[in-house]
This record gives C-alpha cells, sequence and structure tokens, in this order.
C-alpha cells in the first residue's frame, strides 16, 4: 500500500467523490485560485495545495471560486445542500467562523430540527485548526469544541491519512452537516492509505494504543505527542492505551469509558484552551459514567485560557507537548488516595 | 405571463388567504392559543403573491421572520400552517419551528428565519444548486429594509452577481426595522439603488399595486431563467400591524395605521383594479372571501382540536444524542 500525505489523501477523497457524485461541489476562496488575474487559474488549489488540480478535470462549475465573503460562502452551501448539491465548503482557516457563524450555528445546523425532519443538509464544511507556525491569535486557533457545542453538526479532527480519507468520505456521503477540522501542521505526515475510496464510520474511536496503567485520550497532533510520551513512559515501565477519538461529535464513548474501566486513570490532551472545550467535556464524562473505576482525578493537558501567542518561544510554551503529557501521565499513576 | 382571470382569481384568493389568516392569528394570539412570537404580514399581501406569482413548485423561496404571507404564497400548506403555529402535531414542522421557522422543502420554501439576513446567503445557495443541475428554477430572497442593512446579505448580493447566479433579492420596505424607521437605518435611503451598485438591475415598485410588483418581478424572473443574473426589487410597502404581536407601537404616528388600512390596502387597490377594468366581477370575489373565511376557520378548528407533539419528539430529527 503507498504512503501518502493527508494533503494527498484528502485531494484523493474529493476527487473520488465528484467522479462518484455529480452533486458533489467545492466552493470557497482560492479553491482553485487565479481567477480574474493576468496568470492562470489553479494559481492556488486552496492554500495549502488540497484541491490543486481539481478544476483541470471538474471545470470551474463544480470548483467554485469565490471572493473573500465566508457568510455568503456558508450560507450558499447550506441553501445548496437543502435544494439538492453535496457542496464541500472550505472555511481556510477556522478562525474565520466568527464571520459567518450564523450561517453554520443558526442555519445549517438546525435546519433538520427546526424543519421536523423534512430537511436534509449534506453539507461538509473543511476548516485548517492549530498552532505551530506563529500564526498568532487569528490563524492558529482549534475551535472544534465550538462546534462541538452545537447540536445538529457532525465534527470531525482526524490525526493522519488513512483516517483523513476515510473521514472525509464518510462525510461526504453524511446526510448532515459536517465540520471537518485539518491541523495545518499535518498536512505532509505520510501514513499508508489505500488508492481505492473508503469510509471510516463517525463515532468509532481508534485505539492508536494498547496499555492498562493509563488511558490518554489525544486529539489531532495530540495523538501523535501521546504516542512519544507513551513510548518514554514505556521505558519507565509505565503503559499508557491512546484513544484518539477521530470525530468529536459523534464522540465514542463506550471506547472511553471501556480503556479507563480497565486502568482507572485518565490524562486527556487537546491543544485547544480548557474552558467548556473537550478535554473539559471527556473528563465530566468519565467522572460521571466511571467515578467508581477512578483510581486518581482526571488529568487534563491542554493550551492555556489565552489567546494563541505569536513569539515562537511563547508558542512553544502555549502548545501542549510530550514533556507535559508524560508529566501528567505520571502523575497520575504515582497517586495514591 | 399574461394574467387571465384565473390567474387573477388565484392572486386574489392567495392575498386574501394571508389577510384572514393574519387577522385570525392576531385573535388566536390574543387568545393565548400561539406560544412565542408572531409577526403579522397583514399589509403587503400584494408582495408575496406578485412574486410568487411567477413561481413554481421548483423555484425556492426565503423568508423572514414575518413569514406567513410568503409560505402562503409559495403554496405551504394553510392548515398545516395552522398548527405549526399552534405548536401542534401534524404541523409542517411537526411544532419544533413555530411561526418563525415554518418551511415546506416540498415547496421549495426554504424557511421563515429568526435571523435578520439569514435568509440572503440561503438563496444563493439555491440559486447554485439549480444553475449546476441546469434546472432553471430561480431561487427569491424575500428580506425587508432591516435585513438590507446587514453584511450577509451584501455579501450575497455580491457573490449571486460574481456567480451570475438566478437569484432575485426582494426587499420588502415596509418603513420599519423593529422600533426603527427605514428613513433612520437606511443610510442612503435607497435600497434599490444600493442593489444596483452590486452590479445587478434594480427597480423600486408601488408594493400597494400587486400589478407593478407582478410586472417588476416578470422582468426579473426572465433575466433569471434566461442566465443574465440576478436582480432587486425594493418594493415600498406598509404592514398593518406592528414588528410583533402585542407591539404597543409607540413608535408610530397618530392615526397613522388607521390612514394606512384607508389609504394603503393592497387588497382592496386590487379589488378596484379588476372590478374597474371588468375583469373579475364584485360576486366572484366575494365567493372567494367566503371559501377563505371557511378554510381559515377549518384550519383553526383543526389546530384546536390536534393534540401536542409527542414528547419523544423533542429526541428525533437531530444526529447525536448525548
Amino acid at each position: 500500500m503507498a504512503q501518502k500525505t493527508i494533503r494527498q489523501a484528502l485531494h484523493e477523497a474529493l476527487a473520488q467523490e465528484m467522479r462518484r457524485d455529480p452533486r458533489v461541489v467545492i466552493i470557497g476562496e482560492d479553491v482553485s485560485g487565479g481567477a480574474g488575474t493576468a496568470g492562470g487559474r489553479d494559481a492556488a488549489g486552496g492554500v495549502l495545495g488540497v484541491t490543486k488540480g481539481l478544476i483541470t478535470e471538474f471545470g470551474e462549475g463544480r470548483i467554485i471560486d469565490t471572493p473573500i465573503t465566508e457568510s455568503a460562502i456558508m450560507g450558499a452551501a447550506a441553501g445548496a445542500a437543502v435544494t439538492g448539491l453535496r457542496p464541500v465548503a472550505e472555511l481556510m482557516f477556522s478562525d474565520f467562523l466568527g464571520v459567518c457563524f450564523d450561517q453554520i450555528y443558526n442555519q445549517a445546523a438546525k435546519f433538520r430540527y427546526m424543519f421536523g425532519g423534512k430537511a436534509r443538509t449534506p453539507l461538509v464544511i473543511r476548516t485548517m485548526v492549530g498552532a505551530g507556525r506563529s500564526a498568532a491569535a487569528q490563524h492558529s486557533q482549534s475551535p472544534y469544541g465550538i462546534f462541538t457545542s452545537v447540536p445538529g453538526l457532525k465534527v470531525v479532527v482526524p490525526s493522519n491519512a488513512y483516517d483523513a480519507k476515510g473521514l472525509l468520505i464518510q462525510a461526504i456521503r453524511d446526510d448532515d452537516p459536517v465540520v471537518f477540522c485539518e491541523h495545518k501542521l499535518m498536512y505532509d505526515l505520510k501514513t499508508e492509505v489505500p488508492d481505492e475510496a473508503y469510509t471510516i464510520p463517525f463515532g468509532e474511536a481508534n485505539i492508536v494504543r494498547d496499555g492498562d496503567d493509563v488511558t490518554i485520550v489525544a486529539l489531532a497532533r495530540m495523538v501523535h505527542y501521546a504516542d512519544e510520551a507513551a513510548e518514554r513512559l514505556a521505558r519507565e515501565g509505565i503503559d499508557c492505551e491512546i484513544i484518539d477519538p477521530r470525530t468529536t461529535s459523534p464522540l465514542d464513548e463506550d471506547t472511553i469509558l471501556d480503556s479507563v474501566a480497565r486502568t482507572g486513570r485518565l490524562v486527556v490532551v487537546d491543544e485547544a484552551t480548557p474552558r467548556c472545550n473537550m478535554a473539559t467535556d471527556i473528563a465530566a464524562l468519565v467522572a460521571e459514567k466511571a467515578f467508581s473505576a477512578l483510581k486518581a482525578p482526571i488529568h487534563r493537558v491542554t493550551a492555556p485560557h489565552t489567546p494563541v501567542p505569536f513569539a515562537p518561544g511563547l508558542e512553544k510554551l502555549y502548545i501542549p507537548d510530550a514533556d507535559r503529557i508524560a508529566a501528567a501521565v505520571r502523575d497520575v499513576h504515582g497517586y495514591a488516595r | 405571463m399574461q394574467l387571465n382571470r384565473e390567474a387573477l382569481l388565484k392572486a386574489y384568493r392567495d392575498m386574501v388567504t394571508i389577510r384572514r389568516f393574519e387577522e385570525r392569528v392576531q385573535d388566536e394570539f390574543s387568545k393565548g392559543h400561539i406560544p412565542g412570537f408572531v409577526h403579522l404580514y397583514a399589509g403587503q399581501e400584494a408582495s408575496a403573491v406578485g412574486v410568487c406569482s411567477h413561481l413554481g413548485s421548483g423555484d425556492y423561496i426565503a423568508s423572514t421572520h414575518r413569514g406567513h404571507g410568503h409560505s402562503i404564497a409559495k403554496g405551504c400548506d394553510v392548515v398545516g400552517m395552522m398548527l405549526e403555529l399552534f405548536a401542534k402535531k401534524g404541523g409542517l414542522c411537526g411544532g419544533k419551528g413555530g411561526s418563525m421557522h415554518i418551511a415546506d422543502l416540498d415547496h421549495g420554501m426554504l424557511g421563515a428565519n429568526g435571523i435578520v439576513g439569514g435568509g440572503p446567503p440561503l438563496v444563493v445557495g439555491a440559486a447554485l444548486t439549480a444553475k449546476t443541475l441546469r434546472t432553471g428554477n430561480v431561487a427569491v430572497c424575500f428580506t425587508g429594509d432591516g435585513g438590507s442593512n446587514q453584511g450577509t446579505t451584501f455579501e450575497a448580493m455580491n457573490l449571486a452577481v460574481v456567480l451570475k447566479l438566478p437569484a432575485i433579492f426582494v426587499f420588502e420596505n415596509n418603513g420599519y426595522g423593529e422600533y426603527t424607521g427605514a428613513e433612520y437605518a437606511v443610510g442612503s435611503r435607497d435600497i434599490a439603488g444600493r442593489s444596483a451598485g452590486f452590479g445587478m438591475p434594480a427597480v423600486k415598485v408601488d408594493g400597494d399595486d400587486f400589478f407593478a410588483v407582478y410586472e417588476a418581478m416578470r422582468e426579473a424572473t426572465e433575466r433569471a431563467r434566461n442566465g443574465d443574473g440576478p436582480s432587486a426589487i425594493e418594493v415600498s410597502t406598509c404592514r398593518f400591524y406592528g414588528h410583533h404581536s402585542g407591539d404597543a407601537q409607540l413608535y408610530r404616528g397618530k392615526d397613522e395605521v388607521r390612514k394606512l388600512r384607508e389609504e394603503r390596502d393592497c387588497l382592496q387597490n386590487f379589488r378596484r383594479r379588476v372590478t374597474d377594468a371588468r375583469l373579475l366581477e364584485t360576486r366572484e370575489l366575494d365567493a372567494v372571501d367566503a371559501e377563505v373565511a371557511a378554510l381559515i376557520d377549518q384550519a383553526v378548528a383543526a389546530a384546536l382540536a390536534a393534540p401536542a407533539p409527542e414528547p419523544e419528539t423533542l429526541l428525533t430529527d437531530v444526529y447525536v444524542a448525548y
């Protein structure tokens, strides 16, 4: 099986679904790029190149370049979805949700329920999350917790290329709005990815690593830091089980609860801020439903409750890393009542 | 499209249905039969009907918080609507939407909308579907003078022009955004002019005159169906009630509403026009009035008799139970 980057896996998923279903269209800023310029079309292919080349095969009727107009993009995608298309709308940086949240939060997410089950909204919003490029406070956030808090939205947070492809195809075929969060530092990360189309169901966590001492639940880029920490801890005699939920809505509660039932210890790792967010949500879930199994307090390893800083040194302090994860695991492992 | 007798009778029937529906909703709301908020459309009927007379069930509209008139004009079931307003089982949205979210996708009605400026971007999407799938359908956005000031509306108009979509923006200028005058809130005082600035043909028409709205919409619809892109229509109209039922209307002038009803009633204007021109006879119009009165009575009776939604529907029609 070929090794492919997340960028290639996403591109392949989009191309295969567009070939399979003429109702799939891509809409967003610079999804091809170069419209109205002296240079050629396909000048960008998405700011990080995921959609590069698609306009050659599918034309500008299906690879739809828009102005910088997030509300109109999200609203048009929602309106197109309820009337028969299956749009993949690009919200370039997830931080831009602030200028189009109504269309996601009040419109697309609510149609099905609010209209008594008579609307289908097969919409995918692809968006970049994550810090680590000194892109500062308005281009580095990880707001999937905000999306997860909205009933009616499904939320995908993949950590590798295999999952990215299968989950994106699933998202496109799903009849509900899906927010698909891509970590901007992981596009070049490679793993084995089948050439053919395949789906990964939502709400099924991936057990990245087996272990009996401590459960680590980690999302997106944090899965890789958790793995690095677990390697070190294994040499110290602490066996960690790492769970990657892959989707935060729906959330695979059973896999998390089953693991904590065995280990009795939980560390939740998330690059997002801690208040009202995934780490806190999962900690509450376990505290409520697996209280009797817990042998130690739950630890959350998250960003601080601050905006993302610009200076590389400050940003490094902001993002959780393997050291902090390992320290948290040692704490919960060594805890005695 | 020439208006034959049947088309004229249908237009009249739709306008009367809206008027009687709204008057009755006001009564039933006052009696406590309707929970929540209702925003009544009475006075503006010529706009909804003049526009929707050009639309088939495959065409789309998006509406506003003042959406009952658009829904009726687009062919939504009046009994189902009344059940929905009464929050009853069998309502158009199963009692889960209410007045501000009445929708009927089967009739191309993409929803009333609780968010001012929520609809215009959605209509761009519906127009994109029509263009992409080459259905020949058009998508119409109803919004108001209030909605004309929202950024979403500006973005929607620009994108519709950029993508040359079969979209039509209808601005019903009833003079008020909630409790504030359009004279104050619309900076240029010229919504049609502002729309033209986005690069689309735009006209201002007298919304008390069904035929003026009808004619403007005929041109806009032809342009859209011919692939010539979006248009805008500013409809000068008036609302006979407040922003919402129960609004004390302290912002309105003395006798303002009484004068509007006497001098600017689009329904009376229509009756006068068609009878003066001997297109329809008074007794035909009166017969329609009687039919509509019976329909509204039937809708209210059904709504009073219907049960509340089943408790288990709280958790249906949404994808994730937590």
